[in-house]
């Protein structure tokens, strides 16, 4: 009998490294360990052994089974990595094709940019505030100091709905309207349309966008606006980019300046962008006048702030060198899918 | 404003570099626009003399000159000009050379003869015969004695056509910049330099002037000041080359003397200054009055102008002679025959001089810098300094004296002298004494503690002006950054963090985001179609537009939006899907202002847009924004909606909007050659009815039960009433219904539609049984035949 066990595990080994397949595999497994297989079939005969032999003899037919088994295993392992890779190398596409359509929206160029800047200040504590376009020329002049007749109210065309109602010239007007309503500490963000009436070209829309900001507290200092508007520039250009503030006018500040950046193309060495200068201008700013506080309700000795208006076009065209403003206003589609 | 480099370096002498000299003015507050070098593109230009003159063998107008430049050997240079002889000094283009133009002179032959460079014209240096009046226009510039006529010198150093002339941005609270004198004190002030303002003299000449002339203001509220002054004798001639140079850096062409003085005076202490011939102002008399109604003048221009009772002149006994402040008349001007002249130098209010040259249609540089308000104390300061240069030029005898008539309030700005409340206001740590230094080099008296602002800085009036003028001098440049750390807590308010969440599910459903114009043209309302008494055509107007396409705030974003699209379809681009979130402008009945309504618009057309996709959005925005229970309903009155196919969306009877496809005359109207589609919601209703509060269901734990049910009934039925009948009859297991086809054809009877659905039933507590299950839908198709709709077998 173990003579047979040994015969039958030599030649069931012979068998299993000779088949082909894990169809053969099955079919082995049937005829050597199956209910009327032969491994069953030599066991039958444990009954005419002695009760020396029987436990020796169980243990050989285990150890054959095991061997056996491990042995189709061990095949069938083999097959089904093989047939993996065969249906595999099948399942091969051209990954060259395009993909299926799944495309979202694109947002208007404006509203990227006016998005980053909206982000940038509410982590600086801001809050943001609306308010009309079509406005009072009180608000739009007379209260941030450009009454009728001010040589400043020819440098913003102004469209009239009547000879006090206007389309706001600037987002300034949302300096008073808000103080009215609100106590310091304030800290808010303005952003919004405007219009004067300078014909559209490359450079001019009727319509464009200005963000307002406006700081008012207790001890508020140019040192202030400076630390503000570099957290602005540093969000919106990059850590490296660096500000100058130029002596400059508005009526309603004082004293007043013009921001530059450093040239984001160039970093300030000097480029066509920066047209040579290093630096490229993109907003108006001071410490709010004393008289507008009042307009506003605040008492200027106790209180003082700062104010800037950012041309939202103008950073726009840059960061994307786009040439031409009315590409913003005309909508087609060519153009703001590339953003 | 232009400022000659040659002219400041007369008062303040400044030895750095051109950029530092730009950059250092810029960053002290006088804002450089721009810089350049006159004749900066000439190149190797030098002064020759014609020692022999040839005719040229084979032409009938060519010259062969010989010309000594200084060098070893002379140039033999061909000319065409006729205006030479032997002995004429003139302007030689050497071989490679560049003349006006960036014309590039090399050597060539001219019909054979070998031409060595070229005699120069004054046009080839870039110049006209006002430069040098003693020069022909159509031949070679011969110099004259206000030359240097060393042979082989540059040009630009021969004929003086070497200042700098630099561009400056004056704003317009600095009058007192737009001269010589007020830059030349900020220059000084920024690269500290000692200053201060020159009071020219005039010598003893003869007579009285108040024996010729009389002035009388007649409007005391228009005019601050009026002085004025005689010359005889005058003897016109072109000025001096220094002159005519310094007016040409500051863009002003020369003229003769006299006119240039008045330029002069203006460009350099900011003073415009006019002068009358005395033979047409009659009666010796000058009236500073308001014209009278229907009063005409012809000005120097030509142009015949009716003036009204708000504008101020400048009249003899009969007739106005000049616009105060603006322009002389026709007759007022300098003429060759002159003889006596009477300078003006005056002051006048700037929102008179502003609204009358505005009216008048005319701005001249004079009444550009009135309407800035100048300072009247400046007056007689300039009307010396004219007849100081009369006397200097030899351009007539002055009358001793001035008529000088002033109502100008004399009150000096006097603000407390307090440098730590500038410090503190800055953020700077500037001492008392340091502080005063820069005022004082600004012309401020600081004594006592008290500051006395000079009378030509009319922009001083409080402390923080003062700060500013601290703080540009010591430099925005050193303002130390401080920590701006918050107390205030940033945070977007509901509605606009609704506003984002809008705008990226449109974007998620592939809508790209639009940005147009407010204002339209009212003939857009007939491009949508909107009947003549529908009341969104009463829009605000606006008085002074552009032009009609942009002259009235609109009512509605629907025109907008089928702009866009049909932009987009005539650049033939196949689809596009937009929207916008922008303001519409309804007129409110006893209110200055309009009441802005924030508007959502959609707008779509292509291969792949129909009806559905754009409900299709409508719902996911809906869901997004939490409106559950919105209502669609079909309307066919809509003027720009196809009338089957427009449909209603509100909320609680409330309607949030209009959507549907573009009614056919409208496409036709907008050229869109497909269908399209647009929807135009109310943003505060969709506020009002969104609700963005999410509260965890459990997931279920028992299954579901699906059935799938198709039904036969008229076409004319809507979905949804099917739909909501049998949600009702379902009752308490329902899950969902959804809509999986709509059949219309074969075996189906005409004027009836095949509609199936799929119906999920589920209990929150236990697994359905099939039967509970059929006795619902059992339920459900009851329900429905009462309404005559019949389950499809």
């Amino acid at each position: 009998m173990k003579a047979q066990l040994e015969a039958m595990r030599k030649t069931a080994e012979e068998k299993i490294a000779a088949s082909k397949n894990r169809d053969d595999l099955e079919s082995l497994r049937i005829a050597y360990l199956g209910k009327k297989g032969e491994l069953t079939a030599i066991l039958k005969q444990m009954g005419s052994l002695s009760a020396d032999e029987r436990p020796k003899m169980g243990q050989l037919a285990n150890e054959v089974r095991s061997a056996i088994e491990k042995k189709i295993t061990e095949f069938a392992e083999k097959y089904k990595e093989a047939e993996k890779r065969e249906r595999l190398a099948l399942e091969t596409i051209d990954v060259t094709m395009p993909g299926k359509d799944m495309t979202e929206g694109h947002k208007h160029p404006l509203s990227i940019v006016l998005d980053e800047v909206k982000d940038i200040f509410i982590g600086m504590g801001f809050q943001i505030a609306t308010g009309p376009e079509v406005e009072l020329d009180y608000y739009n002049f007379e209260a941030l100091n450009i009454p009728k007749g001010h040589p400043a109210r020819d440098t913003q065309d102004t469209f009239y709905i009547t000879e006090n109602v206007l389309l706001r010239t600037q987002t300034s007007p949302m300096q008073i309207r808000y103080m009215e309503q609100h106590k310091p500490p304030i800290r808010i963000l303005a952003p919004g349309r405007v219009f004067r009436s300078d014909a559209a070209d490359a450079t001019h829309s009727p319509l464009f966008h200005q963000i307002e900001g406006l700081v008012v507290d207790k001890g508020i200092t140019m040192g202030d606006l400076k630390a503000c508007l570099e957290t602005l520039a540093k969000g919106l250009f990059g850590e490296s980019t660096r500000i100058r503030l130029r002596p400059h006018h508005f009526p309603f500040t004082e004293p007043s300046c013009e921001v530059d950046v450093s040239c984001f193309r160039c970093g300030g060495t000097g480029c066509s962008m920066c047209k040579g200068e290093g630096w490229i201008e993109i907003l108006g700013a001071g410490m709010v006048h004393p008289q507008v506080l009042r307009n506003g309700g605040i008492d200027p000795e106790v209180y003082s702030g700062f104010a800037f208006g950012v041309g939202l076009e103008r950073i726009v065209l840059s960061r994307f060198r786009i040439d031409d403003i009315r590409l913003l206003y005309e909508n087609d589609v060519r153009f703001l899918s590339q953003f | 404003m232009l400022l000659s480099k040659k002219w400041l370096n007369e008062y303040v002498k400044i030895d750095v570099g051109d950029k530092e000299f730009t950059d250092v003015m810029t960053m002290s507050g006088s804002k450089v626009e721009g810089y350049s070098h006159e004749g900066e593109e000439l190149s190797n230009i030098v002064v020759g003399k014609i020692l022999s003159l040839e005719r040229h063998p084979d032409s009938d107008h060519l010259w062969i000159c010989s010309v000594d430049v200084g060098a070893d050997e002379p140039l033999q240079i061909v000319t065409g000009a006729q205006n030479l002889k032997v002995g004429d000094v003139v302007p030689t283009a050497l071989d490679n050379s560049v003349v006006a133009g960036n014309k590039k002179i090399k050597k060539g032959k001219l019909r054979g003869v070998e031409s060595c460079g070229m005699l120069c014209s004054l046009s080839e240096l870039g110049l006209t015969v006002h430069d040098f009046p003693y020069a022909i226009e159509d031949g070679i510039f011969v110099l004259g004695d206000d030359c240097d006529k060393t042979l082989g010198l540059d040009i630009h150093e021969a004929i003086g056509l070497n200042d700098m002339v630099t561009d400056f941005e004056i704003t317009p609270n600095r009058p007192d910049c737009l001269s010589v004198i007020g830059l030349a004190r900020e220059a000084a002030a920024s690269f500290k330099i000692p200053f201060k303002t020159p009071e020219p003299t005039v010598e003893k000449g003869e007579g009285d002037v108040n024996e010729i002339l009389k002035v009388n203001i007649l409007d005391k509220k228009d005019c601050y000041r009026y002085a004025g002054a005689v010359v005889k004798n005058v003897r016109i001639a072109p000025s001096p080359r220094w002159m005519r140079e310094r007016l040409r850096a500051s863009g002003v062409r020369p003229i003769n003397n006299i006119v240039d003085i008045t330029n002069y005076v203006m460009l350099e202490y900011g003073q415009p200054m006019h002068a009358f011939d005395l033979r047409f102002l009659e009666g010796n008399t000058v009236n500073v009055r308001l014209a009278e109604k229907g009063e005409t003048i012809t000005t120097l221009d030509g142009v015949k102008r009716e003036l009204d009772d708000s504008m101020l002149v400048i009249a003899d006994q009969k007739k106005p002679v000049a616009v105060a402040g603006i322009m002389g008349g026709e007759y007022s001007g300098i003429m060759d025959d002159t003889k006596e002249i009477v300078f003006e130098s005056a002051c006048f209010n700037g929102v008179s001089v502003r609204f009358t040259a505005k009216k008048l249609g005319m701005r001249t540089e004079a009444s550009a810098r009135y309407e800035k308000e100048l300072d009247p104390s400046g007056c007689m300061r300039s009307l010396n300094r004219a007849l100081q240069l009369v006397q200097m030029l030899d351009a007539g005898d002055v009358v001793n004296g001035a008529v000088d008539c002033d109502c100008s309030e004399k009150k000096q700005t006097v603000i407390p002298f307090d440098a730590e409340w500038v410090n503190r206001f800055i953020g700077i740590d500037v001492s008392a004494d340091e502080q005063k230094k820069i005022l004082e080099s600004l012309e401020f008296e600081v004594r006592d503690g008290m500051i006395y602002v000079p009378f030509f800085r009319g922009d001083v009036l409080h402390q923080a002006d003062i700060s500013e003028e601290i703080a540009r001098f010591y430099g925005y440049e050193n303002i130390p950054s401080r920590d701006f750390s918050s107390d205030t807590a940033g945070k977007f308010s509901d509605t606009q963090k609704l506003e984002r969440l809008i705008s990226n599910t449109l974007l998620a459903c592939g809508l790209t985001e639009a940005a147009t114009y407010s204002f339209i043209s009212p003939k857009f309302y007939d491009k949508i179609c909107l009947s003549p008494d529908n009341k969104l055509r009463k829009s605000l107007v606006i008085m002074n537009p552009l032009g009609e396409d942009t002259s009235i705030m609109r009512t509605t974003t629907v025109p907008s939006m089928m702009d866009v699209l049909s932009r987009n379809f005539n650049n033939r681009n196949a689809s596009a899907k937009m929207f916008e979130i922008s303001n519409v402008y309804i007129p409110v009945e006893g209110s200055d202002l309009p009441d802005e309504r924030k508007t959502v618009t959609l707008g779509m057309f292509g291969e792949d847009c129909d009806f559905f996709t754009l409900k299709g959005v409508i719902e996911e925005l809906m869901r997004v924004v939490g409106i559950k229970d919105y209502d669609v309903k079909a309307v066919s009155d809509c003027e720009y909606l196809h009338p089957g196919r427009a449909a209603e969306l509100s909320a609680e009877g409330e309607t949030i909007g209009l959507f549907g496809e573009v009614h056919p005359d409208v496409l036709e109207n907008y050229g869109i050659g497909v269908k399209a589609y647009v929807a135009s919601f109310d943003y505060a209703t969709i506020e009002k009815y969104s609700d963005l509060v999410k509260v965890y269901k459990p997931l279920p734990k028992f299954p579901a039960v699906t059935r799938d049910l198709a039904f036969v009934c008229s076409k004319k039925i809507p979905v949804l009433t099917l739909k909501m009948a049998m949600a009702k009859a379902v009752g308490k297991y329902l899950e969902s219904i959804a809509l999986f086809d709509v059949y219309e054809g074969a075996q189906i009877p005409s004027g009836m539609k095949s509609v199936a659905f799929n119906l999920v039933m589920r209990s929150a507590d236990k697994t359905l049984t099939d039967d509970e299950a059929d006795t619902a839908v059992k339920r459900a198709v009851k329900a429905l035949g009462e309404l005559g709709i019949t389950l499809r077998s």
